[in-house]
């Protein structure tokens, strides 16, 4: 069982695809997990307390926005756990502020860096795509060794 | 000065369980999944459910659910557990955030569904994905299908 990134890391159809297939999908709500379930850190709404901006400085240098360093800190772990990533391409709805767009950039820069396989998709737009996209991302997962 | 939220649940997982099927509500998978919950716990919602519990727990009921119309269930973690007062929309009033993402997805997963049911049958795999990425918008085939549907 591989640990594969996603990207969007909110994905419900790559998180859902990655584990149907027997893999481990590494999306943001492992890190909120582990804020959430860990005692001593109190801000709402996201459990971002001032230290995610420093623990973000692994990732991305000191001139970079706060706000990056931060979202960093989520994404991060994520990134060096990762053994393999599924990326889709300039998805619609990651379409947000620009501390959201950079990170997205950053993150899609560390996931290329790190030498990993990685698959990259764009969304279906009509049905015959949708079972490309399926076949594509399981001959991806059953190349890492997934049950499937 | 802010409230302080102590951990919720801790050691626990949650997971969301969206439906999208013709032959399935979220009722009946809530039905299901109440059939062999043991120490989970399980909310239900308009699209599926939550599940919240021990990994091995939570995966047992989901793959029981599951079995009710596989390529039209899709499970998806979740960071905060039901009802969190961070971002229950008891707690804060209005429309909860986000689901922006989820909103977005479950509006083309019907292709995926598709996509699911046809990969057992390898003929049904449509041309090369570099054929596909040629195309730019709609299909000559699904143009085709739209004309017949129409006339």
């Amino acid at each position: 069982m591989a640990e594969v990134f996603i990207y969007p890391a909110t994905s419900l159809i790559l998180s859902d695809l990655v584990a149907r297939f027997g893999h481990k999908p590494l999306g943001t709500a492992l890190s909120i997990r582990e804020r959430i379930q860990t005692a001593g850190l109190d801000s709402p709404p996201l459990q971002m307390t001032p230290d995610d901006a420093k623990k973000g400085l692994r990732w991305a240098a000191v001139e970079v926005p706060s706000g990056v360093r931060g979202r960093m800190s989520l994404f991060g772990p994520l990134i060096d756990q990762a053994e393999a990533a599924i990326i889709v391409r300039n998805p619609e709805f990651a379409f947000g502020c620009m501390g959201c767009a950079r990170t997205d950039e950053l993150v899609e820069f560390l996931v290329k860096q790190k030498k990993i396989p990685i698959l990259e998709l764009d969304y279906p737009a009509d049905e015959e795509e949708g079972i490309n996209f399926v076949h594509s991302v399981k001959n991806f997962l059953t190349r890492l060794g997934g049950v499937s | 000065m802010k409230e302080v939220i102590p951990p919720l649940y801790a050691g626990t997982v949650t997971k969301y369980v969206f439906i999208e099927s013709y032959k399935a509500t979220p009722d009946d998978i809530a039905a299901r999944a109440y059939e062999v919950s043991g120490g989970v716990m399980i909310k239900e919602t308009c699209f599926g459910l939550q599940i919240t519990g021990k990994e091995e727990e939570v995966e047992r009921v989901i793959s029981h659910v599951r079995e009710l119309d596989p390529a039209h269930i899709y499970v998806k973690d979740r960071g905060f557990p039901p009802g969190d007062p961070r971002r229950c929309r008891a707690n804060l009033g209005g429309a909860r955030p986000g689901y922006f993402g989820h909103e977005h997805e479950m509006g083309f997963i019907r292709r995926i569904a598709i996509g699911l049911e046809k990969l057992d049958s390898p003929s049904d795999i449509p041309a090369s994905e570099s054929e596909q990425k040629n195309t730019e918008g709609l299909s000559v085939k699904r143009l085709m299908e739209l004309i017949i549907q129409e006339a």
